[in-house]
């Protein structure tokens, strides 16, 4: 039967071409803003280390004076200072721990007659790299000692050894930084969380090719590099350089929490740390917060407003183009009513007549997504072209590529409802008369 | 015109009737919000800004070494002034819309803390002599910065600078003062304090968060140091493309192991609406076509029935009714169910305005969006109707005779 539809169907198309170009064009420009718009969300709502992000924990506290402190209401900074951050660190309560910064590094290359250039890096701490499960190319990260030593050491991006020693071990060699000598001990494999999810608080959303230098909080701390990221002080400083007594917050801290178990005891430990500290006179506000990594991304709204009022337009964009669809369709089955007639006065049940008219729809509806994968990709190319930062990883994916057509055959096959039910409805003889 | 014969003839087709009026509804609803957000953004983007946007570049010199920012400075300035064209030329930590922002907060209470409630958060503008010329600053009152007044004023490590002058925005002057004359009035964060001796018309933050606070911005004098690391060059907007390449190459030339690198104005203000711009645009792309599909799927269903009732048509023909007779009655019909569909519209609009209101914090909706939608929607139907309701007064009188 589904044969003898599909011919039917093709028919009624010839019969309409007008009326059916316009209905798949419609139902594929709704189809392709939805999906366009769709693919972007997906993008910047994503996890950005789907296997260890459930275990990702980011310990806030305040280190505010009291004035202006209203209980309950005030949210701690997103951001720690350094005596914090050390302490915490010490402290070992995680699995793993470790305290970070957005650098801004310049490097200078060794061949002559290139311009120095700057690079994104992160100062950070030994467990950076088997708390990210960051891979290794060649070499490895550095360890506590380094840390403490203030080892002059650096982890670099695949991309920047490509750049630098073309693509070869570069492992003992040495990378002029800041007018400073680091030792390589560690190339990375391709690996860029987006969006950089542990910089978040102090650069906000970082799409792109991620960090290409990594070097020990300590060292860089020593050679005087400053964090490129946000700095926010809470009292009148005197000497910005020193930002390890300055009331200033400037560090994330990330920490492995593996249990549900092991967040509750850290959370009591961070309460127990806030405490403490208040008794000791250096805090003064209670309050302390423990957010996973995807309510870190939340909290940082690391979604634009933008981005999600252009998915509702984009729907309501859908919506139009259905009920436009479901009047055209009306309009195409009323009109053949005679034909309707004499398929059901040669014994056609109603439910034949159903089915033929949703098979008609979703033929419709395919079309549509068809047409609307190219509106689709016409978008995100649109969007890989204008200057955002994401704008290079807007793809889309086999899962969407599956979606387009589910969106396209659901929005079709609503569509064709009501039609398809006016026609089943239609009494035989009337319209045998009336033709 | 009687009304009556076209509210039977709806009666009976309910089901297009009704659909037609959906889809004029959600498009007058859609419509009014996104030309209202395009407003929006538009009117962000054109901010007033009051200094030379199409006369300036900004070239930053990155990773000099900041202790010799006192030779450095001076000579790179000469090497710039040089260039032929170049109409001023200064050091400053930033310019405006460059996202490079340092933002402090003051009082006008003498104990002003950084945490004190009540304080203004300004943008800090480090600028060294000439900076005035080179931006293009308006002085509204007072003065602005004297030589001595440079040359004495120092950061050492700390924040801010050492001397106790200032330039502020208008704004920032009338939220410090509302109601009074700035001028020669002091603001604090202790320790530091500040005496304002001029006040210049509104120039944009570095960094613009939303349009009450883009024009916080004060003006210290800062003798050459390592943060001033920008230089603003001035010269005829039709200069600035060859005056940067330059200057590009004589600074790196001069400061051989820094970075160097030059912009337009034009290219820092693109660069910073590069967003707002795309959504407005996306939002203006999403309008049309909208607007192209409602009109097409009136077309289609009018068309429908002006098809099923060629034979009404031709009988109302025959009985006297004129071809202007016929064009009216599916133009008013099509004017009765836009109508219809404006007010539902009006009511979703509103309501969808209400959800960003709560959730985006948008503005509310102005009332002169709805007219504008209601009158844009009606004139697209009226459009849209034309060729059929054409159709339809072409039908002659004879067909009343034939079997349908």
């Amino acid at each position: 039967m589904f044969g003898y539809y599909l011919d039917l169907a093709v028919r009624s198309f010839r019969r309409n071409r007008v009326l059916t170009a316009l209905m798949v064009l419609a139902l594929a420009l709704g189809i392709g803003a939805t999906i366009t718009t769709l693919t972007i969300l997906r993008l910047l709502s994503g996890d950005p280390l789907p296997q260890k992000s459930a275990q990702l924990f980011y310990p806030q506290l305040d280190p505010s004076p009291m004035d202006g402190y209203v209980a309950g209401q005030t949210k701690p900074p997103a951001i720690m200072t350094w005596p914090d951050a050390m302490n915490l660190l010490r402290a070992h309560r995680a699995r793993y721990q470790a305290a970070m910064a957005p650098l801004q590094a310049r490097i200078v290359p060794q061949r002559a007659n290139q311009p120095p250039y700057f690079a994104d890096g992160v100062m950070t701490t030994a467990d950076f790299f088997p708390m990210f499960d960051v891979p290794f190319q060649y070499g490895g990260g550095w360890t506590a000692g380094d840390d403490d030593s203030h080892a002059a050491v650096a982890v670099i991006s695949g991309a920047l050894n490509q750049r630098l020693f073309g693509g070869e071990n570069s492992v003992g060699k040495t990378l002029r930084i800041e007018d400073h000598d680091f030792r390589i001990i560690g190339v990375l494999k391709p690996w860029s969380p987006q969006p950089m999810f542990y910089s978040v608080a102090q650069s906000g959303r970082n799409y792109g090719d991620g960090t290409s230098i990594f070097l020990p909080l300590q060292t860089a701390r020593a050679n005087l590099m400053s964090p490129s990221g946000d700095i926010e002080c809470y009292a009148a400083i005197t000497d910005i350089q020193h930002l390890e007594t300055a009331p200033c917050e400037w560090l994330a801290v990330w920490v492995q929490l593996d249990t549900p178990a092991a967040v509750a005891d850290y959370k009591r430990f961070l309460d127990g740390y806030v405490h403490q500290q208040i008794a000791l006179g250096r805090l003064k506000r209670p309050d302390n917060s423990l957010l996973s990594l995807m309510g870190v991304l939340r909290e940082q709204q690391v979604v634009p407003d933008d981005v999600r009022l252009q998915v509702y337009l984009a729907f309501g964009f859908l919506l139009i183009c259905v009920v436009n669809t479901v009047g055209l369709l009306l309009a195409k089955c009323l009109r053949r009513s005679g034909e309707i007639g004499v398929r059901r006065a040669l014994g056609a049940t109603r439910r034949a007549v159903f089915a033929q008219f949703m098979v008609e729809a979703g033929i419709v509806g395919m079309a549509g997504g068809v047409l609307g994968l190219v509106f689709a990709e016409l978008g995100l190319w649109a969007i890989r072209h204008q200057p955002a930062q994401y704008a290079s990883l807007a793809h889309l994916d086999i899962g969407m590529f599956a979606f387009t057509f589910v969106v396209a055959l659901t929005a079709s096959l609503i569509a064709g409802l009501l039609p398809a039910w006016r026609a089943c409805l239609l009494a035989p003889a009337p319209q045998l008369k009336a033709s | 015109m009687e009304l009556r014969p076209i509210f039977a003839t709806l009666r009976k087709h309910r089901i297009p009737a009704i659909l037609i009026v959906l889809e004029i509804a959600l498009a007058c609803a859609v419509l009014c919000n996104a030309v209202f957000m395009i407003s929006l953004r538009v009117g962000q983007m054109h901010l007033p800004n009051a200094i030379d946007e199409r006369g300036i570049s900004l070239i930053t010199v990155n990773g000099a070494d900041p202790k010799l920012a006192g030779s450095d400075i001076p000579r790179d300035l000469a090497a710039l002034r040089g260039i032929a064209g170049v109409t001023a030329a200064a050091a400053s930590n930033t310019v405006p819309l460059s996202t490079n922002n340092i933002g402090w907060s003051f009082g006008t209470s003498p104990d002003t803390t950084l945490s004190t409630q009540h304080t203004l958060n300004m943008s800090m503008y480090f600028v060294g002599e000439g900076a005035d010329q080179a931006l293009g600053l308006k002085l509204l009152q007072g003065r602005f910065f004297t030589n001595d007044e440079y040359a004495d004023s120092k950061l050492g490590s700390g924040v801010l600078p050492g001397i106790h002058v200032a330039v502020l925005t208008k704004n920032a002057a009338d939220r410090m003062w509302p109601g009074q004359s700035a001028l020669g009035k002091t603001f604090y964060s202790k320790p530091n304090f500040y005496q304002v001796i001029g006040v210049v018309a509104n120039v944009m933050r570095p960094w613009v968060g939303d349009e009450e606070h883009a024009y916080n911005a004060v003006y210290f004098p800062l003798a050459p140091d390592g943060m001033t690391s920008g230089y603003i060059v001035r010269s005829a907007p039709e200069d600035r493309e060859r005056i940067l390449q330059q200057a590009e190459q004589i600074l790196q030339k001069l400061n051989p192991s820094a970075v160097v690198k030059g912009r337009t104005f034009t290219d820092i203000r693109n660069r910073f609406f590069a967003d707002t711009n795309s959504m407005a645009w996306m939002l203006a792309l999403v309008c049309v076509v909208m607007l192209a599909v409602t009109a097409f799927g009136i077309v289609g269903l009018t068309s429908f029935w002006v098809a099923q009732r060629r034979r009404q048509i031709g009988v109302r023909r025959a009985v006297g009714a004129t071809r202007g007779d016929i064009l009216r009655y599916f133009q008013t019909e099509n004017f009765l169910l836009a109508g219809l569909g404006i007010v539902l519209g009006m009511a979703l609009a509103y309501g969808f305005n209400l959800f960003l209101m709560r959730h985006y914090e948008l503005p509310r909706l102005p009332g002169i969006y709805l007219p504008a939608g209601a009158l844009a929607l009606w004139v697209i139907g009226q459009l849209a109707v034309l060729g059929p309701a054409l159709r339809a007064s072409n039908v002659p009188p004879v067909v009343a005779t034939r079997a349908a």
